[in-house]
């Protein structure tokens, strides 16, 4: 029997229980680990415990392979047709939206997030990501290429059997909404290791996913640790294929796991230092609103941050004037209990995370730039860190080369749009870029050079379920969202058959 | 006058309320200039059930115009891909509430049998739209390479505008489905003209419609007779592509009107003389229980019957046997009689055409091993009649009869039997039997047909694309191919670098 974790939310903004398994989900029952261990889940708010969930180790690892391999052989993969997957994939969309408010109170609690943030954006995603996939579940179509009127050639796009998934905190739902939507829709079985910071909507995601029909084994859940878990899925000698979103470093460990063991299929969403870039002739009001946004929403850990705000010089001084008390205005919430409408900022999401962001901010001081707004640490509880604004940087500064995920803006001035572009490029990372001009074909050039999988023009971080996201260079490997996704869940069988020809 | 009927399952002991007015702008309406109506039969009972109101060409004026705001205003480039999604999902969620008494009206004026409607014709019904709701905000264009420096060029599959589609009476809420789901899944608008024959399930689902949430306009509705409205749609100057399903006969007017008005797109969806090919190398028993399905399913009255069996000789006498046997055991009757597995036909008009063409069988010198009896009771009922020792010049090898009437002749070598098979000016289905893997491969590629069954007959997926060859139709429905039929490409070609010198 495993624990249960009951939490009564009682706030202005949702009032309601929530009550789900702490096991690890393995063939549809949850279990301990077995190791009998527990990881300690803290509220980033308050800084204490809110519960414990089981620990898995490699040995869970391994029961959970077998399991999913057994689902793949028998209740699913080809033995599911489209249409069975795509009703329930609809049916978990479905569940999802009846308890959208649940599923956005724990998110908020488990990372910090304000209540309104998880409700009007993060689970709304989440639910339109599923129901985007299950849409796709009944059209996987291979082709059927011409070579003579002697053969049949033909393709078929067949699920690859089980994969691992390995998803982060920042947008634990969404992100493991991007993971499992186009695994299932084209016939996979999933084992998913969640963030160990934030398990909880995973949890309950796992109730759902049973209620949605999905046969045993179909999906797994293993919260565990990276060094751990993550590891021992990343070299399994029987999973095929390999998603992480996380950091680059962890990337890295994760490919080369998979060159060692199996030669598995890797696809990586890592980190980025995004440019976001504005030009004179941007709409100025508009720039600086979309720059806050860039810098500032979920607390600077997304992988999209514009952090590097290259302005140019005819603007600059309105614009860093305008940026720095629009930041100033952000409210910061100490308890989400109280996160009313006007709430935007939370805390960072653990210890660890606050530590390292003060520690840039410090290198940024110690480096000699000049620190316009921020800096500093909100409040003695919690992980709150006061928006921070930097200036007078050189490009070789830690700010500005590393990803620093946490709420701090490195504001740089620039002349010339040659200059700029190629400062923009001048980094390892690719994920993503941003450009602000009122002069279409300015912006659209810009656009076109800069190397980042995507480029917003005129708005930043904006997200749609059919539209492509992932990196160029070390930001990532493949492609997540849309329909190019499910090139990443499926495995290309070429078929000829002789129909005439005489050896 | 519009209102609503109420109207009398006897077999069930209940009513069925439906809407009689015309659909227009999510309302029910009299006609704005006519008091004609459309008197409702059943074919088991020849009783009128039901009178609606009958649209004039006026009446397709208003429902046109309708149709044209909406897509200007809450429909078109206004509505997302996610809400249409959402939209046609909630439809099919709806049609999936009320199946049974929707097979039940479907079986009061179609005929058709209680539990097919409800499992086949809407079960693949809420499948389909389903299917084109998960399309819906998956309509790609594409951006294309020209040379990196003077533009960019993209195309937008846009939805082309106001569509008039007309519909059939063998399957009216299935032929319903498969032509609203992919139009509204792109984004164009309907003025949809059901059968004069079977109207009321397309009514009642009209209400489904109001239910779901589209806009007005969006959806209308409009019984009419063929020659009123469905002529009026074809040659409206206003309505920018025309979908029908029919005859290859009224196809062709349509066609016609459509040319001499606007050159609206036009898809077709016409009739069939569907052959199935047995080989000797055939499971006989299974090739009999597929040519069975395929002449007595719906009672014959499918575009893709397959009305022509030819044998092998080598295996003709011992498939003839066999495939007698197994079309003996089909059941036809009332719908709502369990035991039932096809209904009578539609109508007079088609029990006239069809005892018209046994008759001829029987005057041009086929012989015939089963049926070809009347039943001289009430009801439009027709037994599964099958003639022997025809030729391809007689009537019932030529024509299109939409009745359980089926012509088996027989052949030598594979390429006699081709050559039988694609003699006829139509080509919508064909089967063959054979366990000759290679004889498959080979037939399936000889035969002149949309859609070619190997080893099976007459069972369509919904994400498999369905049409005609030859005089069977012009464009796809169902599958991914359907979308192209309501999209119009426009090609956007965005100057990014290049100035111009005139003169050059």
């Amino acid at each position: 029997m495993t624990p249960t974790f009951t939490h009564d939310f009682n706030t202005p903004v949702y009032k309601g229980k929530s009550s789900f398994s702490t096991g690890l989900y393995i063939n549809g029952k949850f279990v301990e680990g077995s190791d009998g261990t527990t990881i300690d889940v803290i509220n980033p708010t308050t800084g204490k415990i809110t519960t414990r969930v089981a620990e898995a180790t490699s040995k869970d690892v391994d029961i959970a392979v077998d399991a999913a391999q057994k689902a793949f052989d028998t209740t699913w993969g080809l033995n599911v047709g489209g249409a069975g997957r795509a009703k329930m994939l609809g049916k978990l969309a479905q569940l999802m939206e009846e308890h959208q408010q649940e599923l956005s109170a724990l998110e908020s609690l488990n990372n910090g997030k304000t209540f309104s943030w998880a409700m009007n954006a993060d689970i709304p995603i989440a639910i339109e990501t599923i129901r985007y996939y299950a849409g796709w579940a009944d059209k996987i179509h291979g082709q059927v290429q011409e070579t003579d009127e002697k053969k049949l050639t033909y393709s078929r796009h067949e699920p690859i059997g089980v994969v691992g998934q390995i998803i982060p905190w920042n947008f634990p739902l969404v992100m493991m909404t991007w993971k499992i939507g186009p695994a299932l829709a084209t016939g996979n079985c999933i084992v998913l290791k969640p963030s160990e910071f934030t398990p909880l909507t995973a949890l309950r995601m796992c109730e759902l996913i049973q209620e949605a029909g999905f046969p045993p084994g179909v999906f797994n859940l293993l919260t565990g640790y990276g060094s751990t878990v993550g590891a021992a899925i990343a070299s399994h000698m029987k999973i095929e294929k390999i998603a992480f979103t996380g950091s680059t470093l962890v990337g890295r460990k994760v490919m080369e796991a998979a060159a060692k063991s199996n030669l598995k299929n890797v696809t990586l969403e890592l980190g980025g230092k995004n440019a976001n870039i504005i030009c004179n002739d941007a709409d100025l009001d508009q720039a600086v609103s979309w720059a806050v946004h860039g810098s500032y929403w979920n607390h600077g850990q997304a992988c999209t941050a514009g952090s590097r705000i290259f302005v140019q010089s005819g603007i600059y001084d309105e614009f860093l004037a305008k940026f720095t008390e629009k930041s100033r205005a952000l409210k910061a919430s100490k308890t989400w209990d109280k996160y009313g409408p006007d709430s935007y900022q939370g805390p960072q999401v653990s210890k660890n995370q606050f530590d390292r962001i003060m520690g840039f901010i410090q290198s940024g001081k110690d480096q000699g730039a000049t620190v316009v707004l921020g800096g500093d640490r909100n409040g003695t509880e919690g992980y709150f860190i006061n928006p921070t604004i930097f200036t007078d940087t050189t490009p070789d500064m830690k700010i500005v080369q590393e990803e620093i995920f946490g709420p701090v803006g490195v504001v740089i001035k620039f002349e010339d749009e040659e200059d700029v572009v190629q400062q923009a490029n001048d980094s390892p990372f690719g994920l993503a870029a941003a450009v602000f001009s009122q002069n279409i074909t300015r912006a659209l050039t810009i656009a076109h050079r800069l190397k980042a999988g995507t480029a917003w023009v005129n708005c930043v971080n904006q997200i749609h379920p059919n539209v492509p996201f992932g990196g160029f260079k070390q930001s990532g490997i493949g492609r997540e969202l849309g329909e190019y996704a499910l090139a990443n869940y499926t495995a290309v069988k070429a078929v000829q058959v002789n129909l005439g020809y005489i050896m | 006058m519009a209102h609503t009927v109420k109207i009398p399952v006897p077999a069930l002991n209940k009513e069925i309320t439906v809407s009689t007015g015309l659909f227009i702008n999510n309302e029910f309406v009299p006609s704005v200039d006519s008091s004609e109506v459309i008197q409702c039969f059943n074919p088991a009972t020849e009783e009128i059930i039901a009178s609606v109101v009958a649209g004039s060409s006026k009446d397709i004026d208003v429902a046109v115009a309708a149709a044209r705001k909406a897509f200007k205003t809450s429909w078109g480039k206004n509505v997302t891909g996610w809400e249409r999604s959402r939209l046609i999902n909630k439809l099919a969620d709806l049609i999936e509430r009320d199946a049974q008494e929707l097979a039940e009206l479907e079986t009061l004026n179609n005929g058709k049998p209680v539990a097919i409607a409800r499992d086949f014709d809407i079960g693949d019904s809420i499948q389909c739209l389903r299917y084109y709701a998960g399309w819906a905000d998956k309509i790609t264009g594409q951006t294309i390479e020209v040379d990196n420096i003077s533009k960019m060029a993209f195309t937008r599959h846009e939805p082309i505008g106001v569509c008039g589609q007309i519909i059939p009476w063998n399957y009216p809420i299935n032929m319903w489905a498969w032509k609203v789901a992919p139009a509204l899944a792109v984004g164009c608008t309907i003025v949809m003209k059901p059968s004069e024959l079977t109207p009321l399930t397309a009514l009642k689902l009209s209400e489904l419609v109001i239910e779901a949430g589209f806009p007005p306009g969006v959806i209308n509705t409009v019984p009419s007779l063929g020659s009123v409205g469905g002529a009026a749609l074809s040659a409206h100057p206003d309505v920018d592509k025309i979908a029908f399903t029919g005859s290859t006969l009224t196809g062709r007017k349509i066609m016609e009107a459509a040319a001499k008005s606007n050159l609206k797109k036009v898809s077709l969806e016409l009739g069939g003389k569907s052959p199935q090919l047995i080989f000797e190398s055939a499971d006989l028993q299974q090739a009999a229980a597929w040519s069975a399905l395929g002449i007595c399913y719906n009672t014959g009255q499918d575009c893709t019957a397959g009305s022509r069996i030819y044998v092998q000789d080598t295996v003709y006498d011992k498939f003839i046997d066999v495939l007698v046997s197994t079309v003996k055991e089909t059941v036809i009757g009332n719908g709502f009689d369990q035991k039932t597995g096809g209904g009578p036909l539609v109508s007079k008009a088609q029990f006239d055409r069809v005892w018209g063409y046994i008759d001829a069988g029987k005057a041009e010198g086929a012989k015939v091993v089963l049926g070809g009896e009347r039943r001289n009771t009430k009801g439009f009922f027709v037994d599964p009649t099958i003639f022997t020792d025809v030729n391809s010049d007689m009537k019932i090898v030529k024509e299109e009869i939409f009745g359980p009437v089926l012509s088996i002749g027989r052949f030598k070598t594979e390429e006699e039997a081709v050559a039988l098979a694609n003699n006829t000016t139509y080509g919508l289905g064909a089967g063959l039997h054979s366990t000759d893997a290679s004889q498959c491969m080979r037939v399936s590629g000889l035969l002149e047909a949309g859609t070619v069954w190997v080893n099976s007959y007459n069972l369509l997926s919904n994400n498999v694309p369905f049409g005609g060859k030859k005089q069977s139709g012009i464009g796809r429905e169902l599958g991914s191919y359907a979308l192209e039929e309501y999209t119009s490409v426009k090609a956007v070609h965005w100057n990014i670098g290049e100035k111009l010198q005139w003169p050059l």
